[in-house]
């Protein structure tokens, strides 16, 4: 008998405000413990928290960027619980009326595609963090992160595999980074998900979910719903029943526990925080977010298919990041639109593998995008053969100079004037008449071998094809 | 001297009469010697007087303000840098305070003295100052009455002239109800007027910090320099800058008062009755109309104020936990423990029966039957004064049903604790501004206050009645030294 799986994700994006969500404390990060923590941030008595404008702006931006529906009005309420790392007592979060409600987003699985509807999008603050070891019975508090801004991003349970959820995780990844709201370092916490797990028959109801916890990276993400799949239908099959739980995925173990079931679960008493006024977004400022917007990437992936006819996996793998989505437009609007394959082709290969190389990314290419179309246009018109383009690419990388200088310097001139062509192909075939003789009577592979001396005799700047013809039409002749 | 109004002060400073440094000593010394009244929780003699040697140099450089050099006593429950600041609690009985509140800092920018931190019902919960860790505060009226609460010191420092003025706070009747029982004159503004930031929370929504003083006037003075807007307090309102004096003088003639016959039904004492009915005389005569109004709600504002202020109330006091700051239990077995002890310990009884029913109409399924119930109730408050104020410029009454009661007469039942803050609570409820004022004494020779009510903004029209009123009476000028003389 077949499962369904039915999984929803809740993903807590950290948004890239200099300051945090409600102090003016920095949000950067390894600073050390509690050097970061205002008196905002440590809950002295007295102090009160001011929405940060950034935080709200960058919600504005992700509900645009979704097409959901951003409120004019919208609630910030007090999620009350005690822990160590909690100053106040309570997290400021937004409950009954978030900020943005609805929106999809698309994600490609293969040649599939799925749209998952995102059930609503919250800002609320992070909370401190305990830290257990080194303190020899002892806990200490580091506050550097409490008050941190976060976009919860919650979906329907529409997702029906592991690899969904993975592609979907990526996705947003990408789309919080596309849009500058994220840095998405999930090393750092700045992108970590909760997985709403269930399984059932196919057509049944909905069965009893488990939540595993702060999953940050895509491998655990992918690993610990493939291990709560197992263990529920394990239990299912046997049988059982699910209780309904938080967990926790050890990477270690490869495995998910219980943390606490629903009859721990706390009460947490929300209530209008009545330090912070109703939320208010106006027409006008959701006006401004809007011009500001950069080209959505499923919009710039259509509009590479069409401007510059990228296959749909080319003009995929060129939007699916930002940077080298950028890197890629300004180099090929410097060059005819008939060499746009060719630029795309050097993105995702020579500059990619350089980079990779050095360990960088497309934010960190040395070469702007207008030097290498110097470069690409070498190519084109023929004046470089692909071989003598690496090397002068190379050169350019590190700092070499222009594709024109390097060339000039180097004397990479590719030979394309026939009449020295022909001349230096009269006198190869005259030195080796033995070959040019076996190619008359039919052995192509003395064509190769003359090909060869003639290259060589070029000292390799001769334009293959054009060689190729030529010496075909002596050999002929 | 210690009679002087506060302008009276600020030229006896300008004219070299006396320094600030001399005039600190002189309430310092009244504040020392008058302990057992209990109203002051910290006096810090060096820093009160390093303040006053700095103001004297801005007189001599010419460059003082109306409050420069005078002397101010603060409800502890404002932060001041360098400053004990308990808010009347064990769990901050060790808290000194790395910053400085809004009120604060508008005091020393205006070149004031901070002369002491004011004893307080524990986190303003009270109304009677019984609540404070430090101990109950006395009546200079009559040292077994209690002088009201929950700026129960700030009241009696002004009235037994311990101080020229002060600040409290009220939440739901804090500034006014003291003001009352202690015979002085005090004012909470409109919510919003007055930033919250540095002013140790109670309920956010109702908190409001105020002025006391012994007359109208310098109540005006005062409010000058406590109004502004603060981008650190969200709900701190940004109005162009108002000078609270320049209707003081205004004639009254014409002037509609209206008399919400809630207040005057059961419940109210036939001696504060006896002292408003003639303090409406006197405003008849000085060319107001008395007219009828009604607040049919009223008597639902304590109800909701007993949901409202408890549940934010339960929320503002969790930071006191025992991990950053603050008291914390000495032995506990482990994070749970450590919670239970501390606060057990840390609190007092009418703060933990507060947060016990705080937490309980938050709770789920409890939520909409109280908390949300309460909010519609607050909103129908609300409408009531909107209805009332189309009759009236301004809502007189009693400020509280009672003279000031006996110190232990009430502690032992809350609710009629809570009752005698039935005239004031709606205020809160709604938002508004509201003051009392000294009109009279009753029962044992203890004063009777005389509130108004204003609409949204309305303080210096309030002022300029409470001032052509003091001009016309002398409750205001009569001392706890000399004796009602009724």
């Amino acid at each position: 008998m077949t499962w369904e799986v039915v999984i929803g994700l809740e993903t807590h994006a950290q948004l890239s405000t200099a300051s945090k969500i409600f102090s003016g404390a920095s949000t950067a990060f390894g600073a050390p413990p509690n050097t970061q923590a205002s008196a905002v941030d440590i809950a002295l008595p007295g102090v009160l928290p001011v929405a940060n404008r950034g935080a709200v702006e960058r919600a504005i931006r992700f509900g645009l960027a979704v097409g959901g529906r951003i409120h004019e009005r919208s609630i910030f309420a007090r999620k009350n619980y005690f822990y160590p790392d909690l100053p106040k007592g309570y997290q400021i979060s937004q409950y009954e009326q978030p900020i943005v409600t609805g929106g999809t987003i698309r994600i490609a699985l293969g040649e599939r595609e799925k749209l998952v509807r995102l059930t609503r999008a919250h800002l609320e603050e992070d909370a401190g963090k305990s830290l257990h070891e080194d303190f020899h019975g002892m806990s200490g508090i580091d506050l550097n992160r409490a008050g941190t801004p976060l976009l919860e991003i919650v979906t329907e349970p529409d997702l029906n595999s592991a690899e969904e959820a993975v592609a979907y995780a990526r996705t947003l990844h990408a789309l919080v980074r596309w849009i500058g709201i994220c840095d998405g370092n999930m090393q750092e916490g700045s992108f970590r998900c909760d997985a709403n797990v269930s399984i059932r028959r196919p057509g049944a109801a909905l069965g009893t979910r488990c939540e595993v916890k702060n999953l940050n990276s895509f491998r655990f993400l992918e690993r610990a719903i493939q291990f709560e799949v197992a263990r529920q239908r394990e239990i299912l099959e046997d049988g059982g029943y699910i209780v309904q739980e938080t967990r926790l995925y050890d990477p270690d173990r490869d495995e998910t526990r219980s943390m606490r079931s629903k009859e721990d679960a706390q009460d947490y008493r929300y209530f209008p925080d009545p330090d912070l006024l109703p939320l208010a977004v106006g027409p006008e400022w959701i006006g401004e977010v809007e011009r500001a917007m950069p080209e959505l990437p499923e919009v710039r992936r259509a509009r590479f298919m069409r401007q510059y006819d990228l296959s749909p996996y080319d003009a995929g793998v060129l939007t699916a990041g930002r940077e080298i989505s950028d890197y890629f437009d300004a180099l090929a609007g410097h060059l005819p639109p008939q060499h746009a394959k060719l630029a795309a082709n050097w993105v995702m290969g020579e500059v990619a593998a350089r980079l990779n190389r050095d360990g960088l990314d497309f934010e960190q290419v040395p070469l702007s995008g207008s030097a290498l179309a110097g470069l690409l246009a070498r190519i084109a018109d023929g004046t470089l053969s692909g071989k003598m383009a690496k090397e002068v690419f190379e050169a350019m990388w590190t700092g070499g100079g222009s594709a024109e200088q390097i060339i000039e310097v180097r004397g990479l001139r590719q030979i394309s004037d026939s009449g020295a062509l022909e001349q230096l192909v009269a006198e190869v075939v005259q030195a080796n008449p033995a070959q040019a003789a076996e190619y008359r009577s039919g052995k192509e592979k003395a064509f190769n071998f003359l090909v060869g001396q003639c290259m060589k005799a070029s000292k390799g700047k001769a334009n293959p094809a054009q060689l190729s013809e030529i010496l075909k039409k002596t050999l002929g002749s | 001297m210690i009679n002087a109004s506060l302008s009276e002060l600020a030229l006896a400073l300008a004219r070299k009469e006396i320094s600030s440094g001399e005039l600190t000593r002189v309430f310092l010394a009244r504040a020392q010697a008058a302990g057992n009244l209990n109203a002051f929780i910290t006096l810090d003699a060096e820093r009160s007087l390093a303040q006053a040697a700095a103001a004297d140099a801005r007189i001599a450089a010419g460059t003082a303000g109306p409050l420069t050099g005078i002397p101010i006593a603060h409800k502890d429950i404002f932060c001041a840098r360098g400053w004990r600041t308990t808010c009347g609690s064990r769990m901050l009985s060790n808290f000194v305070a790395p910053y400085d509140a809004h009120v604060i800092e508008r005091f020393n920018e205006a070149g004031a003295v901070i002369l002491g931190k004011t004893n307080m019902d524990e986190f303003a919960m009270g109304s009677s100052n019984e609540n404070s860790f430090f101990g109950p505060v006395r009546n200079p009226w009559d040292r077994d009455a209690v002088p009201g609460g929950s700026s129960g010191g700030s009241a009696a420092a002004v009235a037994a002239r311990l101080a020229p003025a002060a600040t409290g706070t009220d939440t739901g009747g804090s500034i006014r109800q003291p003001a009352a029982l202690c015979g002085v004159s005090g004012l909470k503004p409109t919510y919003g007027l007055v930033s919250r930031y540095g002013m140790i929370a109670y309920a956010s929504s109702l908190d409001q910090g105020g002025p006391m003083a012994r007359s109208a006037a310098d109540l005006a003075l005062l409010l000058n320099t406590m109004v502004g807007f603060d981008a650190r307090d969200s709900t701190s309102l940004r109005r162009a800058e108002e000078d609270y004096t320049r209707e003081l003088e205004r004639p009254l003639a014409g002037l509609r008062i209206g008399l919400p016959r809630e207040y005057f039904g059961e419940g109210l004492s036939d001696d504060v009755a006896r002292a408003v009915d003639a303090a409406m005389g006197q405003l008849r005569q000085l060319g107001c109309q008395v007219v009828d109004v009604a607040l049919p709600n009223t008597r639902l504002s304590i109800p909701a104020y007993y949901v409202l202020a408890p549940a934010e109330a339960s929320s503002n006091l969790a930071r006191y936990d025992g991990v950053r700051y603050g008291h914390r239990a000495a032995e506990y077995a482990d994070l749970r423990d450590m919670y239970m002890k501390t606060r057990a310990e840390g609190f007092g009884a009418e703060v933990q029966r507060r947060i016990l029913v705080g937490t309980y109409v938050l709770s789920h399924g409890y939520y909409d039957a109280y908390y949300v119930q309460a909010q519609k109730i607050r909103r129908l408050i609300a409408q009531d004064f909107a209805a009332a104020f189309e009759q009236c410029d301004l809502i007189a009454g009693p400020t509280s049903p009672s003279v000031a009661f006996d110190i232990g007469a009430k502690s032992q039942d809350p609710v009629q604790m809570y009752l005698s803050d039935i005239y004031t609570i709606a205020v809160n409820l709604a938002g508004l501004p509201g003051m009392s004022i000294p009109c009279g004494f009753g029962e044992r020779a203890r004063p009777v206050g005389l509130q108004l009510i204003g609409n949204y903004f309305a303080e210096a029209r309030m002022l300029n009645v409470a001032h052509r009123f003091q001009r016309a009476t002398d409750w205001h000028q009569r001392s706890p030294a000399e004796g009602a003389r009724t």
